[in-house]
């Protein structure tokens, strides 16, 4: 089943608000390794200039994650989830994620794409505080294999 | 590990190569960090019925450590300002104590404005190459 271009240039929902803790913070650093105390330590994240403990990249996933599921659990869409891999990921931070901060996320599909027996879907996902400051934009592209 | 300075950072400087081990543990502990529960990260028999050869790693994981090896060397988890990469081949993880191995290489490409400078990331795991286009825009001090 292919991907149903018609979806092309759609913006959906953003997500309900999402609060950065420092548990969850540090529960991610664990999690991938990550040793710096910036990540687990408010006086040394603000001696390094920052408001709080901030959040290791990847860990905008998790918060992005939260505005492209308004994406994929659209059934219009017609993607096939047990042929779905995950082809590419990028993300534009704007600044870190730090603890303390309220953020939604917002997904707009900006390509889908037929390449021989497989469909590509790119999304660009909007990680912005519930003041509207934009923290980091994530763009992603799912894989579906032909079956 | 001594963290680099702006000025040092040449196009050509190699980053410290690292491994790091990852172990089925390792994938259930970041399935309840990330929230990312698909079955073919824990699961042989599912992962085995969708032919893949064994449970695998979330490519995120991978790419969180390919970050962690950067932030390493950064010395600041907070100085990446642009990061992507292209999920090659996933990370086999086998059940076992030593799990799979994943190693890393980086090379500063670029020097930019902003004390920043681009670098280019290898990422291999039993011989295969498991990011490809693996960029990412770092801040030196």
């Amino acid at each position: 089943m292919a991907i149903n271009t018609g979806y092309i240039g759609r913006t959906f929902e953003p997500s309900e608000p999402y609060e950065v803790s420092r548990v969850k913070i540090a529960e991610f650093a664990d999690a991938i390794g990550e040793p710096s105390a910036l990540c687990r330590d408010r006086d040394a994240a603000q001696a390094a200039g920052y408001p709080d403990v901030i959040a290791p990249p990847t860990f905008a996933i998790v918060v992005s994650a939260k505005g492209s599921a308004r994406v994929t659990h659209n059934p219009d869409l017609g993607i096939n989830y047990a042929m779905v891999v995950h082809g590419e990921q990028n993300f534009t931070h704007h600044r870190p994620l730090h603890a303390g901060d309220v953020v939604t996320s917002q997904s707009t599909i900006e390509d889908i794409r037929q390449i021989g027996s497989m469909t590509t879907m790119t999304t660009v996902t909007e990680i912005r505080t519930v003041d509207g400051e934009r923290v980091c934009t994530a763009r992603s592209t799912l894989v579906e294999r032909g079956a | 590990m001594t963290n680099p300075s702006y000025d040092e950072a040449q196009p050509g400087t190699e980053l410290p190569p690292r491994q790091y081990q990852v172990t089925r543990r390792d994938l259930v502990r970041y399935a309840g960090a990330s929230g990312d529960f698909n079955v073919i990260h824990w699961n042989e028999r599912i992962a085995k019925s969708v032919g893949l050869p064994d449970v695998i790693a979330h490519g995120m994981l991978t790419m969180a450590l390919a970050g962690r090896f950067l932030t390493e060397w950064a010395g600041d988890p907070g100085a990446i300002t642009e990061y992507g990469v292209r999920f090659s081949a996933p990370v086999v993880v086998p059940d076992d104590d030593k799990g799979a191995t994943v190693e890393f290489a980086g090379t500063v490409t670029e020097r930019l404005e902003g004390n920043r400078v681009a670098v280019e990331v290898t990422a291999r795991s039993d011989g295969t190459k498991v990011l490809t286009r693996a960029r990412a825009v770092v801040r030196l001090k």
